[in-house]
C-alpha cells in the first residue's frame, strides 16, 4: 500500500531507479543500514503525512510496507 | 551561543539541574525543565530564566523512569517548542545503604530513575535530534560511578551504567551529528550531598574543597559547545578520581 512511497524515498536516498526496487529487497541489499532505516522512515513520514515510530527491526521493503500499514491502521 | 536552540533538562528545578538550566539560558537557549514534584521550584527557575535572559522556559512534571510518561512529555515539548537539540539527563536520586542491608526496592528505584530514566529520555529525544540533524546529550554521571563508594552500590552502579550508555549512544549516533558526553561530578554542595558534608573523603580531594553547582554547569556548557567531543566523561571533582 505504501510501496510506491517507500520506493520513491529509497530512490532519492540511494540513486537507484524506482523500477529496480522490489518488495523482496532487503535494506542491506539496497545499501541502507539499520540507522539509515530510521532516517528513511522520517522521510516517509513527510511523504505520507503520518508520524510513525519504528520500534522494531525491518528487513525488507515489504516488511516496512506492512509495518507502516499496521501502524497507520493501528 | 545557543540562541534558537531548545534544551531539555531533567531534574532541572533544584541543585545541579537548576544551575545547568540557568547557565544554558544565559547562553540563549530556550529551556524545558522536567521536574518530579517540586512545582514551585521548577516555576521559579523558569521565571528566573525568562526574566534574566528573555528566553522561553516551561516546566513539565514527569517521572523519568516511566517510559510512556517520558514519551508524552517529549511530545508536549515538541509541540510547545517546535523541536529540541540539547538534552541534559540530570534527574537522580540516592537511597544509600550497605549492600548487606539494602532493600531490593531501594536498588531498583535508584537504577530506574538514574539509569533507565536517562535511557527513556534519550530514546524519545533521538527522533527529534535525527530530524534536526543535530543533537547534544550530556548525562550527569558521578565519580561514584568511576570509583565506587561505600553505601552507594545502587547509585554507583547507576552512574557507571550511565557512562556505558553515554559511550554507546555516542558511537551509535555520531554519524548523524548527535554527540553524547557525560559529566562526573565529585562532591558538590547541593541538597543531595548535604549528608556528606562531614565525609572523611573530603580530606582526599586534591583541591581541598567541595565543588559548587556552577562548576558542574560550566562543564555541561563546555560539552554542549564542544563540537568535536563525543563519548567523553569529564570529571568535575577537584581531582579526587585522578
Amino acid at each position: 500500500m505504501y510501496f510506491d512511497a517507500i520506493a520513491k524515498v529509497i530512490s532519492e536516498r540511494t540513486g537507484r531507479d524506482v523500477a529496480d526496487i522490489k518488495p523482496e529487497n532487503t535494506f542491506t541489499e539496497l545499501g541502507i543500514d539499520s540507522l539509515d532505516t530510521v532516517d528513511l522512515l522520517m522521510s516517509l513520514e513527510d511523504e505520507i503525512g503520518v508520524e510513525i515510530e519504528l520500534d522494531q527491526k525491518v528487513e525488507t521493503v515489504a516488511d516496512l510496507d506492512k509495518f507502516i500499514q499496521s501502524k497507520v491502521q493501528g | 551561543m545557543l540562541k534558537g536552540k531548545t534544551a531539555i533538562i531533567t531534574g532541572g528545578s533544584r541543585g545541579i539541574g537548576a544551575a545547568v538550566t540557568y547557565k544554558l539560558a544565559s547562553l540563549g537557549a530556550n529551556v524545558a525543565v522536567i521536574y518530579a514534584g517540586n512545582n514551585v521550584a521548577a516555576e521559579n527557575v523558569c521565571n528566573q530564566c525568562k526574566d534574566d535572559f528573555g528566553v522561553e522556559a516551561r516546566a513539565y512534571v514527569c517521572n523519568v523512569s516511566d517510559f510512556d510518561a517520558v514519551k508524552k512529555t517529549v511530545s508536549e515539548i515538541k509541540k510547545d517548542f517546535g523541536s529540541a537539540q540539547i538534552l541534559i539527563n540530570n534527574a537522580g536520586i540516592t537511597k544509600d545503604g550497605l549492600v548487606v542491608m539494602m532493600k531490593e526496592d531501594d536498588f531498583d528505584k535508584v537504577i530506574d530513575t538514574n539509569l533507565k530514566g536517562s535511557f527513556n529520555m534519550i530514546r524519545h529525544c533521538i527522533p527529534l535530534f535525527l530530524r534536526s540533524s543535530e543533537g547534544c546529550i550530556v548525562n550527569i554521571s558521578s565519580v561514584s560511578g568511576l570509583m565506587g563508594n561505600v553505601g552507594q552500590s545502587n547509585y554507583s552502579a547507576s552512574k557507571a551504567g550511565l557512562i556505558g550508555l553515554t559511550k554507546s549512544v555516542a558511537k551509535e549516533y555520531a554519524s548523524k551529528g548527535i554527540r553524547c558526553n557525560a559529566v562526573a561530578p565529585g562532591f558538590i554542595k547541593s541538597d543531595m550531598t548535604e549528608s556528606h558534608a562531614e565525609n572523611p573523603l573530603l580530606s582526599m580531594i586534591p583541591l581541598g574543597k567541595m565543588g559548587e553547582v556552577q562548576d558542574v554547569a560550566e562543564a555541561v556548557a563546555y560539552l554542549v559547545g564542544a563540537k568535536y567531543v563525543t563519548g567523553e566523561v569529564l570529571r568535575v571533582d577537584g581531582g579526587i578520581a585522578m
